[in-house]
């Protein structure tokens, strides 16, 4: 809402500087800048005409002198609207203007004009910047005081409020007049609209019927004959103007002028139009089609209401009037509506037809229903003096929602409780009684009985008191105490603290933490090829892209995307996670949202330092770091051959604890990697992070150190390429004594027969009891190689 | 030669080769030869026996003194060797030591996560506990329950990505919740007061991407409900975030502003670093940069979840992350946070 100043100080004397004024509002609620309209006039005074003559040798033109107070002026001017006594705009040599035909920025020379010297010029309104109009100079309203520069007479500073949605009342001009007299505990004058009215009453003239009540609480009209449609004068264009609205013609802009002034929308209606002098107001026909004042189609349907007359809709009701009924150059009668209607129903009516006017948004934010009548009657006043016309006698009036007016009970402990302050019921009382309720004291002597006034339709419970006084008072003046209660009881959830260890274990490892969009598309989801295959992914029904119109249900894709991304200008290796949700639809449901890890490494080949290349990163890597990550929290963990499409086969491996499949960890499936445009090999872990949960809680138990020194054992073994180191340890491990088992080497290759590897282990043999003799471990070893041999036919190495 | 002679000339050899000495295997020769089991010294020592008692004592005592005083000579010659050693060795070989050592890469921690701990930490300190619900929402708690009726304007500043459509599904419309605050609602409805939560998450909105809007970020909703708790609680508790946050000197104002689930609402600001409150191109010409929304739990909202409101009040806050970091690191363009860039995220 743009409020003007000089508009505003009609209603309050403003002491302080508007910026201060500015401030006050913002530290009150309603966030306010301060704005200055029409700067750059420098070198435009006011000047009056005082006489006007023939060009001596061009009959088009005249020589207009000018009066400007400390001085007169003689200039050549063409311009057909000139008047001996006009209050002109007049430019000086030197100012900066647009020039009327080519709408740039030039400065005003001296020019001679057909033998005469012309050393300045009266102006346009295009010229001077305020319009496109460039049809004949522009007339100032007659109080324009000759010598005044231009910019103090029509410039302006602004008080421009965001208003929040509770504070309809704020839309007005009137409305900050009172919040700013609140504010600074000052009276507002609102001078008591009133016109004169002739002829018939207008009972006879038109008839008023609200058909659904719940939709339209009031409706009252008014009805001007004999109106004389034009411009307005230019007090209300600048006024219109400096509110940010554009002038159309004197009807339209009184109501827009009235809706400013009030808040209250109002509509005017070419009376002649209306079918039969009826006014029903009624919930659309289903397929009732109307064409609005925008000139566009409306399809309305029967949550919508119209204003109508026998035959037709004539106006969207609070939202915008019919193009059927609009007033015109012609019209010569107005019917003018001032009425009141259900916000849920305009919101609602608004947005499905995606059509927000000034009207929708005061009306969406539940203005007063005894707003009506004054509005009406300063509309019709203005429409008198401005339009000319005799106002019908009387006004209609259909009011079935009348509503009492509501006291409220305000207990200032009560509001001393809430806020923390002690302020007194004096103090109270006087802060409400400045926003303009009235206030009774209830025998209790600390309690007010406080009535709203009725352009504060937001205030309706006893904390809603507390606000205004609080917000007017000051927020600066409530004081600042830490929390004194008890520390309620604390159940952290543990998920928590384990996503915070695992995500700083893995940047240990070196592993940059990314966060993606949990948005993504369907395109994205098929190129990964999972399996099992995917539940169907939960789509947006109002998507703002292609590109993310539904959840993922794999952080695989986003973080592909970021690695492939990155590959094109990071040439050093690439490691990467994400912790985040995937979101599992369970039908028409709340989706399960369960807590996934999933991390990412790729080598580029290109990795080189003065202390030799790195070996590049593989599924080794991707291994060890699920390990590491789940020893650091304590897991054990096992490998099982994976079966996920999106990885290579025979190179991935799901990650087992305590039974549970938790994860995989494996090499990037080389067509997933080419429809991501990766090249290289991407090795990838993923774990379900709340299913570790369950293995991550409680604590181990201690294990004393050996007191006994152990012997250490070397083995080679020749094996079949087909067994694994799995079952290897696995027998190992199994006999008694033995404490650690450790491969330090594996070999395929010439030196051995075709089919066959090598793996070497150093076996600790350690006792509990006692200090081992070799001749014990001799013992232990020989089992061992016996049960290799028989049951995975392993030979030592010679 | 007496045997004090004897003595004397022991030492005088003795103390003349051990001088002589380069390294650890010179000296045990010198240790063999002079202080061994067949030293001249110790068939002395042995023969003393043989010498009358009077003079066995005194001739005892000398060479015992001479034993004496040859070890602590070896010692201490042993004690130069190594530390002439050690000098030599330590001085062998210079590095080069500008060349770059050889890395530990560690990763970082995105930088929103850093200040979400951070964060956490500050509130836990105060006697919060983190606590967090699921982003798919049903409009009741993300609206409804929150005094945020169907067709109520406030829905408008939040604009919503919908999985079911606002209007048809019966009241049960699922959407990507618009803010942290539904689980006021949720928590409330488990637990009774005293409670002090704070809720982090991912949101959503339906917004274009520019550099300073994108459809999902995140938030720190805070909630305490108990008897007493004021207005002037609610400043405390978020004024000592700020000291911790943003620093002691960093000023706070608190204002009147409008969110339909508390009253009174207030919004937070802090001096705007850059032009210290004069106004400046960040802050648009205010001197104040606004951190977050907050105020009274509105009596409908506790209503709603059967907490007296005549007996219990409360306090609710709700701030965007992703603005922490862009202050304090001055990042204008909140796309970055989910761009994935490596060149940015390592800078944190």
């Amino acid at each position: 809402m743009k409020v003007p100043a000089k508009w505003l100080r009609d209603y309050v004397d403003i002491e302080l500087p508007l910026a201060e004024v500015a401030r006050r509002l913002t530290m009150a609620g309603t966030e306010t800048s301060l704005l200055s309209l029409r700067q750059g006039w420098q070198g435009v005074i006011i000047g009056e005409i005082v006489a006007v003559e023939p060009h001596p040798d061009a009959d088009r033109l005249r020589l207009v002198t000018v009066n400007l107070a400390l001085e007169k002026q003689t200039v050549v001017c063409g311009a057909p609207n000139l008047q001996l006594g006009d209050k002109i705009a007049f430019a000086a040599v030197g100012t900066e203007l647009i020039d009327g035909h080519t709408g740039q920025k030039a400065v005003l020379k001296k020019a001679k004009i057909r033998g005469v010297t012309s050393c300045g010029m009266v102006c346009s309104e295009k010229e001077l910047g305020i319009s496109d109009s460039h049809e004949g100079i522009m007339v100032l309203p007659s109080d324009a005081q000759p010598g005044t520069p231009l910019a103090d007479f029509l410039g302006d500073m602004v008080l421009d409020l965001e208003v929040t949605p509770n504070r309809p009342d704020l839309l007005s001009v009137i409305g900050v007049a009172r919040e700013v007299a609140a504010l600074n505990r000052q009276r507002v004058s609102i001078p008591e609209p009133s016109f004169e009215s002739q002829g018939a009453p207008i009972e006879e003239q038109i008839s008023v019927e609200i058909a659904d009540p719940d939709l339209c609480p009031r409706y009252c009209a008014s009805l001007i004959t004999g109106v004389d449609i034009g411009d307005s004068p230019e007090w209300l264009k600048q006024r219109l103007t400096n509110a940010g609205m554009r002038p159309i013609n004197n009807i339209v802009d009184v109501t827009n002028y009235v809706m400013l002034e009030y808040g209250q929308p109002l509509h005017g209606f070419d009376y002649n139009k209306i079918k039969v002098k009826r006014i029903i107001v009624r919930r659309a026909r289903e397929g009732e089609v109307i064409v609005s004042l925008d000139g566009v189609e409306r399809n309305l349907t029967r949550d919508m209401l119209v204003i109508a007359d026998s035959q037709r809709s004539v106006a969207i009701g609070g939202v915008m009037g019919g193009a059927n009924s609009e007033v015109t150059q012609e019209t010569t009668a107005i019917l003018l509506e001032a009425a009141s209607f259900n916000p849920a129903s305009i919101h609602y009516t608004s947005h499905r037809l995606g059509l927000v006017s000034e009207a929708s948004m005061r009306f969406e934010r539940a203005i007063g229903a005894e707003l009506t009548l004054p509005a009406l009657k300063r509309a019709t006043q203005l429409i008198v003096q401005l339009a000319g016309g005799k106002a019908a006698q009387g006004l209609i009036d259909v009011y079935p929602g009348r509503q009492e007016q509501q006291s409220v009970l305000l207990r200032v402990d009560r509001a001393n409780c809430l806020l923390g302050v002690e302020f007194s019921l004096e103090q109270v009382a006087e802060t409400l009684v400045s926003l303009g309720f009235d206030v009774k004291p209830v025998s209790s002597a600390v309690e007010l009985l406080v009535t709203t006034p009725y352009w504060r339709s937001d205030i309706s419970l006893e904390v809603d008191l507390i606000e205004e006084v609080a917000r007017v008072i000051g927020y600066d003046s409530i004081p600042t105490t830490m929390l004194a209660s008890p520390l309620p009881q604390q159940n952290p959830e543990p998920i928590i603290g384990l996503r915070k260890k695992v995500s700083q274990v893995l940047t240990g490892f070196g592993f940059q933490e990314v966060i993606t969009y949990s948005l993504t598309n369907q395109e994205v989801m098929a190129k990964l090829y999972r399996c099992p295959i995917e539940p169907e992914p939960i789509r947006l029904a109002n998507a703002m892209t292609t590109e993310q119109d539904c959840l993922r249900t794999s952080l695989r894709g986003n973080l592909l995307i970021a690695l492939a991304t990155n590959r094109r200008h990071e040439d050093g290796a690439i490691m990467i996670f994400e912790l985040g949700r995937v979101y599992l639809p369970r039908g028409n449901d709340l989706p399960d949202e369960p807590e996934v890890l999933c991390g990412l490494l790729s080598s580029s080949g290109a990795e080189k330092t003065w202390h030799g290349s790195k070996e590049p990163l593989d599924f080794f890597d991707a291994k060890g770091a699920v390990e590491s990550l789940l020893s650091q929290l304590g897991i054990e963990a096992s490998f099982e051959e994976g079966k996920d499409d999106g990885l290579r086969p025979g190179r991935q491996a799901t990650i087992v604890v305590g039974g549970d499949r938790l994860g995989i960890v494996g090499e990037l499936h080389p067509k997933v990697a080419e429809a991501f445009d990766i090249t290289g090999e991407v090795y990838l872990f993923e774990m379900d992070v709340a299913a570790l949960l369950p293995h991550n809680l409680g604590y181990k138990t201690f294990q004393p150190i050996p007191r006994f020194p152990a012997v250490v054992r070397d083995i080679a073994l020749v094996l079949d390429n087909d067994v694994d180191h799995r079952q290897v340890v696995d027998i190992i491990q199994g006999f008694p004594l033995v404490k650690r088992v450790t491969l330090f080497d594996v070999y395929t290759g010439k030196q051995l027969p075709p089919g066959k590897k090598s793996l070497a282990y150093r076996i600790s043999f350690q006792s509990t009891e006692h200090t081992l003799t070799d001749e014990e471990a001799d013992k232990v070893q020989q089992k061992i190689l016996k049960r290799l041999s028989g049951e995975l036919g392993a030979s030592l190495r010679g | 030669m007496s045997v004090s002679q004897q003595l004397e000339e022991i030492r005088k050899a003795a103390l003349g080769e051990l001088g002589g000495a380069g390294d650890a295997g010179e000296l045990e020769a010198w240790r063999i030869r002079y202080l061994g089991k067949k030293s001249r010294l110790n068939e002395l020592l042995r023969s003393l026996s043989k010498l009358p008692i009077e003079e066995r004592k005194a001739v005892g005592a000398a060479a015992n003194r001479l034993k004496a005083d040859l070890e602590k000579e070896l010692s201490q010659k042993e004690q130069a060797i190594r530390q002439e050693k050690l000098a030599a060795s330590a001085g062998d070989k210079g590095l080069d030591i500008s060349l770059p050592g050889r890395s530990f890469a560690a990763g970082r921690l995105h930088p929103v996560t850093q200040v979400y701990h951070e964060i956490n930490d500050i509130f836990i300190s105060m006697g919060f506990e983190v606590v967090e619900g699921p982003e798919v929402e049903w409009d009741y708690y993300n609206f409804e329950a929150l005094n945020i009726p169907r067709e109520h304007p406030a829905r408008d500043t939040m604009a919503t990505l919908w999985i079911d459509s606002e209007v048809g599904s019966g009241g049960r419309s699922r959407l990507l919740r618009t803010h942290t605050s539904p689980m006021q609602v949720r928590v409330m409805e488990k637990v009774r007061p005293p409670l002090r939560i704070v809720v982090p998450g991912k949101v959503y909105r339906y917004e274009a991407t520019d550099a300073t809007h994108i459809p999902m970020f995140h938030q720190l909703e805070g909630l305490a409900v108990d008897e007493g708790i004021t207005l002037a609680d609610l400043k405390g508790t978020l004024y000592e975030f700020s000291r911790r946050f943003f620093g002691v000197d960093r000023k706070v104002r608190f204002r009147c502003d409008y969110f339909p689930f508390v009253e009174p609402g207030v919004e937070m600001a802090i001096e705007c670093a850059v032009c210290k409150g004069e106004g400046c191109r960040l802050c648009s010409d205010s001197g104040w940069i606004e951190i977050l929304g907050a105020g009274m739990v509105h009596p409908k909202v506790l209503e709603r979840v059967n907490i007296d409101p005549e007996v219990y009040t409360g306090f609710a806050f709700g701030m965007g992350i992703e603005r922490m970091p862009m202050l304090r690191y001055g990042i204008n363009d909140i796309r970055l946070f989910y761009g994935s860039d490596l060149r940015f995220l390592r800078q944190f």
